[in-house]
């Protein structure tokens, strides 16, 4: 159970690493479905054995929402509007790559550093979450289509779920399904501003917005 | 069931506005808006009495602090309402409306919509100053970008989308990581020997455990929670460099949103920082945070003064000075002692004299058709209610006598002087000097001088867009020569909490 823990994770760290290469949109969804999906197989795989309901129903919930119905939503976004598959990155390939393996590599020298409590964390969760936390902001400020920057929103969120699943205790699922409810509202909305982008500029590229300046 | 009603008025007021037909939504809103001020002050008074009301299996446990914003939100909202009432009969007369930067038409977003998002809007705000369990305080405040996203984009027009998409993106984002800091805050008080178990008050059960913190590692966990909820709450609450959407949403919504965006949202941001400072003062640590936030207050404070001066966008203007006092909120936090009694005041004068500024921008732009300062003349000739407001809140906003603010900055002049901080005093004493005469330029030149030809001749100023920042123009002026017991010492009470 330990060792499949640690693959799921490490799978995870992989699709962080892809999504920074990644230039084309449709990838983009796939690969944050498939972060869902990983998300709700890591609640069932609880370290210290103790599955319960209420972690089984979470896991459900993750599973519906992040591998399943924003993917599907957005990618109804993406063919509803017409958009071009290929995502042009606002700073290139390299530099985020560059940047996500930084990232990784502060994430490890900080695990080392702070003292966790006993036993909170199995290794390598927390180098991860951060690691897909800060892949997620190089995605927001790195690409310039609207789509996009919503899956980095989407990965941002992701790196803190992982962060919070060793603190899942029964009484706190419910704050974990209201949080994915109020991420669920969040994606809609941008989902429907990125509609009037598309109306308004006849394209999501934001880094057309230039009529806000001092 | 006074406090239930409180978070379910607006929110059952939001979900009616849906209901199809014609009937009168703007009736409802005002009431609503009556109602909610009529429970926050028996509210109010439950927590003054100190009863310590809870209601929806605790979920909701004001105290002082949070009974403070949860008043300036309902008195804001009121006036919003009344305002909104006029501003949305002026806008159904409009046949054709175009985008005052490019001139393109565009339409408005259904008023159903509107009123419905302004409803939720309050009530996730109610839920915010209410809530002592910080994960709801979390949901709230996302909650509140959500329904506040398409007030801004009222005016569907370019402008107003760019404005609403920064919004969006750059809040969600800033909240996601303060949600991050809760987690963190979690990981701190973690003890695997003694599950948790705070329930719904979490935010005395962390004040408890932050004793157990002192002198141990977990403390540099507290601390990096604090960073997180500072960067992500901060950058709500506008404080510089994080505070890039604000000019632009400011200045694209419709006035009456503006207003509650810079009186009562910021605010609700400011909580969550508050949250997180008491949760370090009982750990010990409140040094650290104080010290965060007193360099993050000048910080902002600095920046705003670089805006200010020549800034040509009278709307923006307001929005630049809505980040300078929340600087000066975050200084006067994080220099304590007496300037937490200063603060306290100071966030009240802000809301009540920054409401009412932008309530009459929004005069200004409905007469003048421009954001510019540089193309509006002789307000005190051709608005004589809005242009005399217009000067009133100017000195009541840079801090001039005999208006609240005065009385709220020397306060915490005071505080910081009591604290050593001279070289604090420094820097603040500079940026007010600077942001004054930085808005003394547009905003005189705008009350001054003889009206522009091409304005036309047939306006009236109506009382549903001047009785609103009438009276909260009053309620400053009343704050600056004479603040009641009562408030007194409910402002003696949040800042007690804050360690005063």
């Amino acid at each position: 159970m330990y060792s499949l823990f640690q693959f799921v994770i490490l799978l995870l760290l992989v699709t962080d690493l892809i999504m920074l290469w990644s230039g084309r949109i449709l990838m983009l969804i796939r690969l944050s479905a498939l972060q869902g999906a990983l998300l709700a197989a890591l609640l069932l795989l609880p370290v210290d054995g103790a599955l319960n309901a209420e972690l089984v129903l979470l896991s459900i919930a993750v599973f519906c929402l992040k591998g399943v119905g924003f993917p599907v939503f957005l990618r109804h976004v993406c063919h509803k509007l017409g958009l071009e598959p290929v995502v042009r990155p606002r700073l290139g390939r390299m530099y985020p790559m560059a940047g996500g393996l930084v990232c990784l590599a502060f994430s490890l020298w900080l695990e080392g550093r702070i003292p966790a409590a006993e036993g909170l964390f199995p290794p390598m969760l927390f180098p991860v979450a951060l690691t897909t936390l800060f892949c997620g902001l190089i995605l927001v400020v790195g690409r310039a289509k609207a789509l996009a920057q919503v899956i980095g929103y989407l990965v941002v969120e992701n790196g803190i779920f992982l962060l919070g699943i060793p603190l899942m205790t029964e009484g706190s699922v419910w704050f974990e399904l209201s949080i994915l409810l109020d991420v669920f509202a969040a994606i809609f909305v941008m989902a429907i501003a990125i509609n009037h982008i598309n109306s308004a500029f006849d394209s999501i590229d934001v880094a057309r917005f230039r009529n806000l300046r001092d | 069931m006074t406090l239930a009603l409180l978070l379910l008025i607006p929110l059952l007021a939001g979900l009616l506005m849906f209901v199809p037909g014609a009937w009168p939504r703007r009736g409802l809103l005002v009431a609503t808006a009556l109602a909610h001020l009529c429970l926050s002050c028996l509210t109010l008074r439950a927590v003054g009495n100190a009863e310590a009301p809870t209601a929806l299996f605790g979920l909701l446990r004001p105290d002082a602090l949070g009974v403070v914003f949860l008043m300036l939100a309902s008195i804001l909202f009121t006036a919003a309402s009344v305002y909104a009432v006029g501003y949305l009969r002026e806008e159904e007369k409009k046949h054709v409306k175009r985008d005052l930067q490019k001139g393109q038409l565009f339409t408005n977003a259904p008023e159903t919509r509107f009123l419905s998002c302004l409803c939720f809007f309050v009530a996730a705000m109610t839920l915010v100053t209410t809530t002592a369990n910080l994960g709801a305080l979390w949901v709230g405040i996302e909650i509140t970008t959500l329904a506040s996203a398409p007030l801004i984009y009222f005016h569907r027009h370019q402008s107003s989308m760019e404005a609403t998409w920064k919004y969006l993106m750059i809040c969600s984002v800033g909240i996601a990581l303060a949600l991050l800091g809760n987690i963190l805050m979690t990981v701190a008080f973690h003890n695997p020997a003694a599950p948790s178990a705070e329930g719904m008050d979490q935010l005395s059960a962390f004040m408890e455990k932050a004793r157990e913190v002192q002198g141990t590692g977990r403390a540099l966990w507290l601390k990096a929670a604090f960073i997180f909820l500072l960067v992500g709450y901060g950058t709500k609450m506008g404080l510089a460099p994080l505070h890039t959407w604000l000019p632009d949403a400011h200045s694209q919504a419709p006035s009456m949103v503006s207003g509650m965006l810079s009186g009562a949202l910021l605010n609700c941001a400011l909580l969550g920082i508050l949250r997180g400072h008491q949760i370090m003062r009982a750990a010990s640590l409140g040094d650290f945070s104080g010290g965060l936030l007193v360099f993050f207050g000048l910080f902002s404070m600095v920046t705003a003064a670089v805006f200010i001066v020549g800034q040509g966008h009278y709307k923006r203007l307001l929005a630049y000075s809505s980040v300078e006092h929340m600087g000066i909120l975050a200084l006067a936090f994080g220099v304590g002692g007496g300037a937490l009694f200063g603060g306290m005041l100071h966030a009240v004068c802000h809301s009540l004299t920054k409401c009412m500024l932008f309530l009459v921008a929004g005069n200004i732009l409905t007469r003048y058709h421009t954001l510019s300062s540089y193309d509006v003349r002789g307000l005190r000739q051709d608005m004589p209610l809005s242009g005399a407001l217009w000067t009133a809140g100017f000195l009541a906003i840079v801090g001039s006598p005999p208006f609240g603010l005065f009385l709220s900055e020397f306060t915490i002049l005071k505080g910081i002087f009591a604290h050593d901080g001279l070289g604090v005093a420094l820097v603040y004493l500079a940026a007010l000097a600077v942001i004054f005469v930085g808005m003394s330029i547009p905003v005189l030149r705008m009350a001054q001088g003889t009206p522009p030809h091409d304005v036309p001749m047939d306006y009236h100023e109506s009382l549903f867009s001047v009785l609103p920042p009438a009276v909260l123009c009053l309620m400053v002026l009343c704050l600056g020569l004479y603040v009641p017991d009562w408030l007194t010492e409910t402002l003696n009470r949040a800042a007690a909490l804050l360690g005063a």
